[in-house]
């Protein structure tokens, strides 16, 4: 007698990738390295499979794109995560080249244009050639840059060493300042032909300039006219830091417009990738620095799936609460902004300033810093709340914020300045938000209901009630109701986190500076209140990530901006950039 | 019938109420809303209303126990007054540090020139710590800890060498008391339990 064959709950992603294999026999086959998943793409039959996923298999969001180096193999891999807007795992399929300069692969962009701005970043970054890519200029680094930085052979200017500890911050027993180690020694090289004496501004943005569509002259009514192109930023109020805009204008309305960006760039995955697993954890602070919190809990996501490690119960509960109060301050900010844009100058800024204060006394107090919070640790928190904080956040959440953000309701939802200047612009259709990759609020306003969440929960989201915040006209002002919406439903599910919260320790291991990540890869993504927070992880069992890569929601909305630009005023392009919602930090890493 | 300007009316009476509140909370408060502890703690909470910042320098917040600032290394001070260094050069604060920003020399015996368990010289380079605490977190013998000065600017450059670094540990008890207790209370088990092994083993 025979048993039956033990009965296997394979996860739909799974049964997706084995009808890609049935479909492609030969040019698609499943990834088996020790630690991997996904499913491994021929390059010549890549766009085709691309296509297949998108239309027959319904992932149609395609989430992130990442680039690996794979130098003992001699491999450069593109790692692409793509996701069901109804919900569900991941559809991980890769691509490899030989790493042989010049490196080719074939451009998704044809097939979901969401991977635009991160094969750009890839060609950056890695140098890999995206065939059909419609402009790939770098999008990072400086045009005169040379070289590709994220290379593992790669060695940046204030070069250390390999990995941290370093062995080299103190030569012979003695400390050198970062700046007498200088930039400007033997240490930078330029590109062929590049003299730094006889370069001109313009010289190496012919191409973005060129990129740009021209508006045509001609004669109107016997008036010549003209395109005019203007350089919004980087230092200007409106972008929000140092983010640049160039934009091609027909009297006032855009004709054609690009985001420039870079100018906070730091390389942090390089940095990243220097670190030790848990040096990492102070450094997402620094992405998206309004919620340091959120950050932390991406990346100990990817490292605790890596390690199959569990959170402790309680540490659950209060990731959840600080995620939430994190969600309510972040948009309470950027309607603060969004006004100070459109020109109610700092009042209600200062009013969403009050509650925020108040959220980052709790983070102060917890986390020991207000905003660089470094809260979360592999298998749960650093410390529990203390128990007078925990009142603190009883009371602010029972009874304030609720009235707070109604007050927030009252004050501008029907202001008739602020509608009008609101409604119907910068229109994003669903086909659209979806094909351009963009998540969170800015693709919920556009009538999908995608909250990972709820779509793929994780951590304890499966335990509470509350509603998908969804609006359905794609517009600004949908985009600044969505948020008012999302802080009702963040402050339902801290009531509920609150109520429900257990007692326990809140770590499930013991503290350790040295964290043992098994090798193989792994994904972490969490809902941010910018959108889909991703964090992608190879370890090969050394205590540095050998690769650290962040999927950044302010970067990847982005794609979608000429696209809601144009045609507009250039007034209201900064309203829509606004409403976009981007952090620096987190959009040049 | 839409009236035009309802919605502005309706915003404008927020700020009014917000404005009026103001007038209203520093009567109740009677002058001692501002440059008070109570008054701050008041400004600071879920019932502050009105005006809401608090004015620094002349009033300041006070900082949550946790609040980390700089590091600092910590020295117990025997009866004599003499500095007994909790520090034993061990290195895993320069280990664990995410901007390598420390540096250690282990001392070593004048007389026989053997290392000891202490440091002689101790260096952090404050220009490019980024207060992240895991110094302190991970020191396993309450060396070094986080200090609540936040007024730490300064003209110059900050390598920072031992002497500046040290202080006693009754400055920790005072910034940090609920995370000294603990410390102190596991550290008097610690020896209780050892003194209690070496009685049964002698």
């Amino acid at each position: 007698m025979t048993t039956p064959a033990p009965v296997e709950i394979q996860d739909p992603a799974a049964i997706a990738g084995q009808k890609l294999a049935e479909k492609f026999p030969g040019a698609v086959t499943a990834d088996e390295r020790p630690g991997y998943t996904g499913w491994m793409i021929a390059p010549e039959k890549l766009i085709e499979a691309a296509t297949y996923i998108r239309d027959q298999l319904g992932y149609d969001l395609l989430s992130s794109v990442t680039g690996v180096d794979y130098i003992a193999e001699e491999k450069m891999e593109v790692v692409y995560h793509a996701y069901k807007t109804t919900g569900g795992p991941a559809l991980v399929f890769k691509t490899q080249a030989a790493r042989v300069d010049p490196i080719r692969l074939p451009s998704l962009t044809c097939v979901w244009e969401g991977a635009d701005l991160q094969e750009r970043e890839i060609w950056d970054l890695y140098g890999i050639r995206f065939e059909g890519h419609p402009d790939l200029r770098r999008i990072l680094m400086w045009e005169g840059f040379e070289g590709h930085p994220m290379r593992k052979d790669w060695k940046e200017a204030f070069y250390d060493d390999e990995v941290k500890p370093y062995k080299s911050r103190w030569p012979e027993g003695r400390h050198v300042f970062a700046e007498n180690r200088t930039a400007f020694g033997d240490n930078v090289s330029f590109a062929a032909g590049f003299d730094p004496e006889k370069w001109t501004a313009t010289d190496p943005e012919e191409a973005l300039y060129a990129s740009l569509k021209k508006y045509k002259t001609e004669d109107k009514d016997g008036i010549p006219t003209d395109h005019i192109l203007v350089n919004l930023g980087p230092q200007h109020p409106s972008t929000h830091g140092v983010f640049r805009a160039v934009v091609m204008l027909d009297g006032e309305n855009v004709v054609s417009l690009k985001p420039v960006m870079g100018y906070l760039h730091r390389n942090h995955e390089k940095i990243g990738e220097r670190n030790t697993f848990l040096q990492n954890m102070p450094y997402t602070d620094r992405l998206d620095y309004f919620n340091s919190m959120s950050n932390n809990w991406g990346y100990s996501l990817a490292i605790e799936k890596l390690m199959g490690i569990q959170v402790a119960e309680r540490a659950e509960y209060i990731r959840v609460i600080m995620a939430e109060l994190s969600r309510i301050q972040n948009h309470l900010i950027l309607i603060g902004m969004l006004m100070n844009d459109l020109g109610a100058y700092f009042t209600p800024a200062l009013y969403a300033f009050e509650e925020r204060e108040l959220i980052l006394d709790i983070f102060e107090a917890v986390g020991g810093s207000r905003m660089m919070c470094n809260y979360h640790r592999f298998g749960g928190v650093v410390r529990d709340i203390p128990e007078e904080w925990m009142k603190k956040i009883h009371g602010l959440v029972f009874d304030r914020l609720s009235a707070k953000i109604d007050e927030f309701d009252r004050l501008l939802t029907e202001n008739e300045l602020f509608v009008s200047r609101l409604k119907g612009i910068g229109y994003l259709s669903p086909e659209d938000a979806i094909r351009t990759s963009m998540t969170g609020p800015m693709l919920r306003a556009s009538g999908i209901p995608y909250d990972i969440r709820r779509a793929d929960p994780y951590g304890v989201y499966d335990r509470f009630d509350f509603n998908v915040a969804v609006r359905y006209n794609g517009d600004l002002y949908d985009r600044y109701l969505i948020r008012i919406d999302e802080m009702r439903e963040s402050l339902k599910i801290l009531e509920q986190a609150l109520k429900q919260i257990p007692a326990g320790p809140v770590m499930s291991v013991k503290p350790t500076y040295q964290a043992k990540v098994p090798a193989g890869e792994a994904y972490g993504r969490i809902e941010s209140p910018k959108g889909e927070l991703g964090f992608y992880v190879v370890s090969n069992g050394k205590p540095n990530p050998y690769r650290y890569h962040v999927r950044a929601p302010s970067f990847i909305n982005l794609t979608s901006l000429e696209m809601t630009c144009v045609n507009q005023k250039i007034a209201d392009f900064v309203a829509i950039l606004g409403a976009v919602d981007i952090v620096l930090g987190e959009l040049d890493r | 019938m839409e009236t035009y300007g309802k919605g502005i009316l309706k915003g404008l009476v927020v700020t009014a109420k917000r404005f009026f509140n103001t007038y209203i909370e520093d009567l109740k408060w009677w002058g001692k809303r501002y440059h008070t502890a109570e008054g701050i703690a008041h400004r600071s909470s879920k019932d502050a209303k009105g005006i809401f910042t608090v004015q620094y320098p002349e009033e300041k917040l006070p900082v949550p126990e946790e609040y980390r600032a700089n590091p600092f290394l910590i020295y117990d001070e025997g009866e004599n007054g003499e500095r007994d260094i909790r520090c034993t050069a061990c290195g895993i604060c320069a280990k664990a540090c995410p901007p390598q920003c420390i540096w250690i020399v282990r001392g070593s015996d004048p007389e026989t020139g053997k290392p000891v368990a202490k440091p002689s010289e101790f260096y952090i380079d404050f220009d490019i710590c980024m207060n992240c605490g895991f110094c302190a977190e991970y020191c396993p013998f309450d060396a070094i800890k986080m200090d609540h000065d936040y007024e730490i600017a300064s003209y110059g450059r900050n390598l920072t060498d031992m002497d500046e670094l040290l202080k006693p540990a009754k400055y920790y008890a005072e910034i940090r008391p609920l995370n000294y207790a603990l410390e102190e209370a596991a550290r008097a088990e610690k020896a209780a339990a050892k003194a209690a092994r070496a009685a049964a083993a002698g």
